[in-house]
């Protein structure tokens, strides 16, 4: 094994452990772990298993195969990046709606009281 | 009145006034603050709303002239435009130049020929009411207002009004906002065009 492969294999463990302790302790939720968990899983599988980095760049005409691992990266982080968008806006609208009827209930207990 | 957050004496000072005040716990923005009186005017059981802002730009005494189209049934909504009529508003020239871009929009993908685009002074009856309750653009909703009136084929009329330059505090549309506030705008109007309303 190389200097690069076992520097690459010991920092996706660690990523992958990090995760999973992190579920562990319910700082992450399950929901969101599992994207994390297959991303660090596939950095982890690659850094093993070289011949298939290379055979899968081959595949898609990549003469540098580190180049396919940056590809792959990137989308990764793209994917998990809109995901986040998406939830913050979820929570966006989950927090205006409970504003909105904090105001009216408050408005309401005002009348009451 | 809705105040959207504003820790300041506006709420208390309005509430002495004998105003009915809906405090939101945190800031909306106008879009989310606006609905919130859409929702008690939905959950109060009114037949029309009227809306103007706070900070002393609209004229009270032009409320009952917007509410009249609505009041009648003739329209769905009544619109406050400061352009027609003998006008003494003045506009900058980023926000003349907004005005048109938001104009020829509106005209070219709703049909109704407005004259501003941008105002907030508007009454609308019970029927955008319960719409709006439910689907009300979060910032900047005023141009955006009129795709959904389209959507529900409103019938909409404009209605002269005076407006004055604020009497306190910045407006949101900073001239460093305005880009943004253009991008923004025209981006939810084109995709509320083809969004879904359940």
């Amino acid at each position: 094994m190389t200097r690069i492969t076992i520097l690459s294999v010991c920092l996706s463990v660690v990523l992958l452990l990090y995760i999973l302790e992190m579920v562990r302790r319910r700082r992450l939720r399950e929901e969101y772990s599992i994207l994390w968990l297959f991303g660090s899983g596939v950095i982890l599988l690659l850094s093993i298993k070289q011949s298939w980095l290379i055979y899968l760049a081959q595949a898609v005409g990549i003469a540098y195969p580190p180049s396919f691992l940056f590809l792959i990266g990137i989308l990764f982080i793209m994917l998990i990046l809109i995901h986040f968008s998406i939830a913050i806006s979820k929570l966006y609208q989950m927090n205006k709606r409970m504003a909105q009827d904090i105001a009216l209930l408050k408005r309401e207990s005002e009348k009451d009281g | 009145m809705v105040n959207d957050g504003s820790p300041d004496g506006t709420s208390r000072a309005a509430r002495d006034a004998g105003a009915i005040v809906l405090d939101l716990p945190c800031n909306l923005g106008i879009g989310g603050a606006v609905q919130t009186a859409f929702l008690y005017a939905r959950d109060g059981g009114y037949d029309a709303l009227a809306r103007i802002d706070a900070d002393g730009q609209h004229e009270i005494e032009d409320i009952p002239r917007v509410l009249e189209p609505v009041l009648s049934g003739r329209v769905d909504a009544a619109i406050g435009s400061r352009f027609l009529g003998e006008t003494e508003y003045r506009a900058s020239i980023p926000r003349i130049f907004g005005i048109r871009h938001f104009r020829s929009l509106v005209n070219v993908f709703t049909g109704y020929r407005v004259t501003d685009p941008t105002s907030g002074f508007f009454a609308v009856n019970r029927r955008l009411i319960e719409f709006y309750s439910a689907h009300y653009p979060s910032d900047y909703p005023e141009v955006d207002a009129y795709i959904l009136m389209h959507r529900l084929r409103a019938q909409t009329a404009e209605v002269p009004v005076r407006m004055y330059p604020r009497a306190e505090g910045k407006s949101s549309i900073t001239l460093f906002r305005a880009m943004y506030y253009m991008v923004k705008v025209t981006l939810s109007f084109l995709i509320n065009c083809i969004r879904r309303f359940g």
